[in-house]
């Protein structure tokens, strides 16, 4: 032992030299990218910002003039009018019957929509019928329809069966409308499922519906997810639709936040519209937040293989 | 002699003239084929060869284009799988994910609408024959490989039903516990006497498991005997190549037929006066490839008993531990032989080893099959 040489501990080692985990060094490399994230983050947050403080000051504090300070005096009356007393059109109720004619509108055509689509691609990836193919490619095709082309003929087919301007008439629009994008999501996850599951269940007796609902469906509930994420933003963000389609007493939030901005008589009330836009866009943010963890989670349980 | 084919008393399962395309490609044509009650069949062939197209057929995963389908006597050609009495094993084990083992062996029977002491009794039993009775409240994603195939065996076990398909199921597993699981299913099939159809790519498990095997190339049954005749009496060079590790040598020369037939190739003249040929040997010379079992070859003190041998120079060595394979040649044609791993065999050494024809395998050069 005491003849090591003097730079080598007992062990063996060379003192001195590279050992173990690499020393992380501060490169101008990293402060850029940070220094970019960090600008970015703040552009995307200050209409944020706005909007929050303008919602929560008195209109004399608004036309005073900085938009970036804080409230002197916070008040939620902007809210509360936003919610039901300021005027959309002629109706001076607030958004609440907007935002309840949206839920109306929103809630079933997610779950038709989706529940129609989990079903079409479970048969088009997995039940070779005749056709299946044809049928496939009609409706990847119409995702790249533009709605403008069908507003019209859809007008006249709803007029026909009596559901112009009504709630299941706009639930039945948005329901076709989702079709292309979530068949194909659908079809593309079932595809990705190993076949042999499928011949599994046959082998045991499941018929098609027991095959779908306690062995399929349990297992698409990553894709589901994904899915909901698409129907709720897109259905509740809809404009075009609903104001063609559902009828003036159905019109979504969308609709009224519209007619709620533009109506106003003098000075608009900038308090009021900011209030009501950020009620109007909090929905599809607490669907990304709370579903946005459900994503993950329900990717990281459904470990089919392993 | 041995070499009888046992015929099963009745069959159980019946293949008549079956043909598959798709498109136009046929997968499978004109196959015929009678596994017997309680026989270990195994469907052993190259990837591409129809193994697996064929058991999705008996099963009924595949619609056939023509012929029929007989299970304990009854025409399943047009049933759907669940009536035809099969239970299936997937090389994928394609267990329920979001059921626990429990629920994924009783799935079946919940479908069919079994009573439920009935469905907990089976999978009780179920579960002792394959010893999963603490994983019955898992999920698969909790389970060992192995423990999978096993649940997955057992889905196949409650059911009760007469015929046992196994699509590859040992080839997603490693080799030390694919050795274990072999000889489970080989125990299972001990006690249960089912018929079971048997999908491998493995010519050991093959070997090792099957009462029979038919060996298969391109939609076409090769050859379907016991493992014992497959091994030593190969009808063509296709079976004679694919059975064996390492594989058995091949010698191209000309057989010259009449009262002492001889096989010379090159310098090389190899007696056959005992070899058993298929029929009478033919008449002339014919172009002939002589096929001889690495394991067949003796060396050192074996070599005097043997009615041919001869010197050559060891090229390779590969010591496997159990034996060492070495790498010769006879008449500039690569020959290979196994030796006792006691034995030292070192590269450029030159050694005298001999074999006996008539446990060789004579094929005809042009059609290849067994002379």
């Amino acid at each position: 032992m005491t003849t090591m040489a003097p730079t080598l501990a007992a062990t063996g080692r060379v003192d001195g030299e590279p050992f173990g985990l690499r020393p992380r060094s501060v490169t101008i490399g990293r402060v850029g990218i940070y220094a970019f994230l960090i600008i970015s983050a703040i552009f995307f947050l200050i209409p944020l910002y706005v909007m929050v403080i303008t919602s929560l000051k008195g209109m004399p504090e608004i036309l005073a003039g900085n938009v970036l300070s804080l409230p002197q005096s916070p008040t939620i009356q902007p809210w509360i009018d936003a919610w039901l007393h300021a005027c959309t059109g002629r109706d001076c109720s607030g958004l609440s019957p907007g935002f309840f004619n949206s839920v109306k509108i929103t809630v079933p055509a997610v779950i038709v929509s989706i529940g129609i689509a989990s079903l079409t691609g479970y048969a088009l990836s997995f039940w070779s019928y005749k056709g299946a193919n044809v049928l496939f490619g009609i409706l990847v095709f119409g995702a790249f329809v533009p709605y403008q082309v069908v507003v019209y003929p859809i007008i006249l087919g709803l007029r026909t069966v009596h559901l112009f301007s009504s709630l299941p008439g706009i639930i039945i629009v948005h329901t076709i409308f989702g079709m292309p994008v979530l068949v194909l999501l659908f079809r593309n996850f079932y595809a990705g499922l190993p076949i042999e599951l499928f011949k599994a269940a046959r082998v045991d007796g499941a018929s098609f519906w027991q095959t779908f609902f306690y062995i399929m469906l349990p297992m698409s509930l990553p894709i589901t997810v994904v899915a909901l994420i698409l129907q709720v933003t897109g259905i509740w963000n809809d404009f075009l639709f609903g104001v063609i389609y559902a009828g003036r007493a159905n019109w979504p939030m969308t609709v009224q936040l519209q007619n709620m901005v533009h109506t106003t008589q003098g000075v608009p009330a900038y308090d009021i519209n900011m209030a009501a836009t950020i009620i109007t866009a909090a929905v599809p943010l607490i669907i990304y937040f709370v579903s946005g963890r459900w994503f993950v989670r329900g990717i990281a349980a459904g470990a089919v293989k392993g | 002699m041995e070499s009888q084919v046992t015929e099963a008393p009745r069959s159980s399962v019946s293949i008549r003239d079956l043909t598959l395309s798709f498109g136009a490609v046929k997968v499978l044509q004109n196959l015929n084929l009678d596994i017997g009650e309680g026989e270990f069949l195994v469907l052993l062939g190259p990837s591409g060869c129809g193994k697996s197209t064929l058991l999705n057929c008996i099963a009924g995963l595949l619609d056939i284009n023509e012929g029929q389908i007989f299970i304990s006597g009854k025409n399943v050609t047009w049933e759907e799988p669940k009536d035809r009495g099969i239970g299936m094993v997937f090389q994928s084990y394609a267990l329920y994910p979001q059921m626990t083992v429990e629920k994924n062996l009783s799935f079946g029977l919940r479908v069919a609408g079994v009573k439920k002491e009935d469905i907990a009794e089976r999978v009780t039993r179920a579960s002792e024959i394959l010893q999963i009775g603490p994983l019955l409240q898992r999920k698969p994603a909790n389970l060992s490989g192995g423990q999978r195939q096993r649940v997955a065996i057992g889905r196949a076990l409650v059911r009760d039903v007469d015929v046992f398909l196994f699509d590859e199921p040992l080839s997603n597993l490693d080799a030390k516990l694919r050795s274990e699981l072999r000889v489970e299913i080989k125990r299972l099939h001990q006690r249960l006497k089912n018929t079971m159809i048997y999908v491998t790519h493995d010519q050991v498990e093959a070997m090792t498991l099957a009462d029979r095997i038919a060996i298969m190339r391109n939609g076409v049954i090769q050859q379907l005997d016991t493992p014992h005749n497959i091994y030593n009496k190969p009808v063509n060079l296709f079976v004679a190549g694919f059975i064996g590790s390492p594989g058995m040598n091949f010698l191209s020369g000309e057989l010259t037929g009449g009262a002492q037939p001889v096989f010379r190739s090159g310098n090389a003249t190899i007696p056959l006066d005992r070899y058993h040929f298929d029929g009478t040997p033919p008449a002339g010379t014919t172009k002939a490839v002589l096929g001889i079992r690495p394991e067949h070859v003796a060396i050192l003190d074996g070599v005097d008993r043997m009615p041919y041998s001869v010197e050559g120079d060891i090229e390779i060595v590969e010591p496997m531990g159990s034996d060492t394979i070495a790498w010769t040649k006879i008449a500039d044609q690569q020959f290979t032989f196994r030796a006792e791993s006691e034995v030292h065999l070192q590269v450029g050494q030159k050694l005298r080893f001999g074999f006996d024809p008539a446990r060789g395998s004579l094929f005809d050069a042009e059609g290849t099959h067994r002379l």
